[in-house]
């Protein structure tokens, strides 16, 4: 799998949400399921998913589906 | 004597009551608007409220509280099918509620974005002691409210005040729902000190809190057991909160872990960490646990508050006199609310418990006096700090057709069928309640276990799932 597979799949997964509401518009309270415990779920499968322990700043900063994106690329995760 | 926390405000006269965002408003200012949103409303007329921690909010439920008006304040959460059966079972005469809430209804434009519907009142007389409908569960859309009179509100609030020596140098920044009883108190408490409440919509997760919490230099904030989960994971320990001076933790059990690991990261930061137990019945709060001994005594809220007192009975109805024996608490004070209601006739009823609450929670009290909740006595659940009453999601379950029931011990919430429909089952939780959806579980079951007279066996179901796992 792939970097963005993994990230798009841990949204896919913890939103339960289908792979075309995946985009710039996808975020936090832009749907019902990213709520503060949504939140903290995405968080916790990111960290998963590529095994890293995000900051407090990181996680609070991580309020849209391309924002993550940014992010995770200080993590030295590679989206092609 | 009757007391009302409205009538203390003006003395606070330009101090700064709230800010929100880059806007700060004096006391003086606060009440003008108050009067300004409620004058032209009925006198001893029933007023709906949906609010949201904004200045709007507050000044509607300040003007009610000041004219007299009884208020019904709605949970944020609230479900359109649940909002409309909630007004049709009590009839306000107008509804404050953000705009375009309501299509069906006359409406005028209360400015940042709120609008005021007219709706047709009951001809009930609401009792002249009422003031106040609180839900006991924002989650499940019951329309079971709590009454609380003027004197409910303001004796809690002022014996919060002394017990957490809150001063008008206090600042606290919001965090939990303006319709959940915590919330509430924690504004209630700051109005009567002349303090100022720092009103946010913005998550705990979210970078916009922190930022509001630092520059308005906040001095403490609420936190059900979830907020302390959340806060955990955010690496508390680690966050430079310079100018908080305490924090409150209620609506549930917060575990023996979290108490203990933030009673520490507290005490190391030298802000005070205090636990506390309550209930929408007492208006808020009953006990709590000072911060010099949150350290020490982990795992427990503390002793009655101010005003209050508690009571253990044993199943005969006696008094427990003996240290360490667990028996039902029942809290005596003057916050415990007139009785609940369901529908517009009730808001004429006047007080049925005489300041006597049965908590229906199991405790028991050491030596030295504080108290520990061992259980419930009957089927409630707190999730993220709502209460969700097991019995009345199982009778809506069946209402809808289920052959479903809920079951669950403190903060995980289990839902049992016996056909294959979780996917409508999971469905239906998500649109009909406000319940998270890693809030609960659903799990298929062969059969729900029922007696012989139909009532369902939740010892056997669980039983029976242990087994299986």
């Amino acid at each position: 799998m792939t970097n963005r597979e993994k990230y798009n799949q841990a949204f896919i997964e913890t939103l339960e949400i289908t792979a075309d509401q995946l985009g710039d518009d996808l975020t936090y309270q832009s749907i019902e399921a990213w709520d503060s415990v949504g939140h903290m779920q995405l968080v916790s499968a990111l960290e998963d998913a590529f095994d890293i322990m995000m900051d407090t700043d990181d996680i609070i900063d991580l309020s849209s589906y391309p924002l993550g994106i940014e992010i995770l690329k200080k993590y030295d995760v590679e989206f092609s | 004597m009757t007391s009302s926390l409205a009538d203390r405000l003006a003395a606070h006269g330009e101090r700064i009551a709230c800010a929100q965002g880059d806007s700060v408003w004096s006391y003086a200012r606060l009440l003008a608007m108050a009067d300004s949103l409620v004058n032209t409303l009925k006198d001893r007329t029933l007023v709906a409220l949906l609010p949201a921690n904004d200045f709007t909010s507050l000044c509607v439920y300040v003007g009610c509280l000041q004219r007299k008006l009884p208020l019904l304040l709605l949970p944020s959460s609230i479900k359109p099918d649940a909002l409309r059966e909630t007004l049709a079972a009590y009839q306000p005469g107008s509804l404050f509620a953000p705009a375009g809430t309501l299509n069906t209804a006359q409406s005028l434009d209360c400015g940042a974005g709120y609008a005021r519907y007219s709706l047709a009142a009951s001809d009930v007389v609401p009792h002249n002691d009422l003031a106040l409908l609180l839900t006991t569960s924002g989650s499940t859309g019951s329309r079971k409210y709590v009454r609380l009179s003027h004197t409910n509100i303001f004796s809690n609030a002022y014996s919060i005040v002394t017990y957490l020596n809150i001063t008008g140098d206090d600042r606290p920044i919001t965090t939990l729902p303006f319709s959940y009883s915590y919330g509430l108190s924690i504004i209630n408490s700051h109005l009567l000190a002349g303090a100022t409440i720092i009103l946010t919509e913005e998550p705990l997760v979210k970078r916009d809190f922190w930022d509001s919490l630092r520059q308005r230099r906040a001095t403490t904030f609420g936190g059900v057991p979830y907020t302390y989960t959340m806060l955990r994971r955010l690496r508390f320990a680690r966050m430079e909160l310079p100018s908080i001076r305490y924090l409150t933790q209620a609506g549930g059990r917060l575990g023996e872990e979290l108490h203990r690991e933030f009673a520490l990261a507290c005490a190391d930061k030298g802000i005070g960490f205090v636990p506390m137990y309550g209930q929408t019945e007492a208006t808020a709060r009953m006990s709590y646990l000072a911060a010099e001994v949150s350290c020490r005594s982990i795992g427990s809220v503390g002793q009655a508050i101010p005003g209050g007192r508690f009571e253990l009975l044993d199943g005969a109805g006696n008094v427990i006199m003996d240290p360490d024996t667990e028996g039902e608490l029942i809290y005596y004070g003057a916050n415990v609310c007139l009785g609940y209601a369901s529908t517009a006739a009730d808001l004429a009823r006047g007080d049925e418990n005489h300041g006597r609450l049965q908590t229906g929670d199991i405790a028991r009290c050491d030596a030295a006096g504080n108290y520990y909740i061992v259980g419930r006595k009957k089927r409630f659940l707190k999730l993220a700090g709502n209460r969700v009453n097991l019995d009345e999601l199982d009778s809506l379950l069946a209402r809808e057709g289920f052959s479903a029931v809920s079951a669950g011990k403190d903060d995980a919430l289990l839902v049992y069928t016996d056909r294959n429909d979780q996917d409508t089952l999971k469905c239906f939780l998500a649109n009909h309640t406000s319940l998270n959806k890693y809030a609960y579980k659903i799990t298929r079951v062969p059969v729900i276990p029922r007696s012989d007279s139909g009532k369902v066996l939740y010892a056997k179901l669980e039983s029976a799932l242990e087994r299986d796992c």
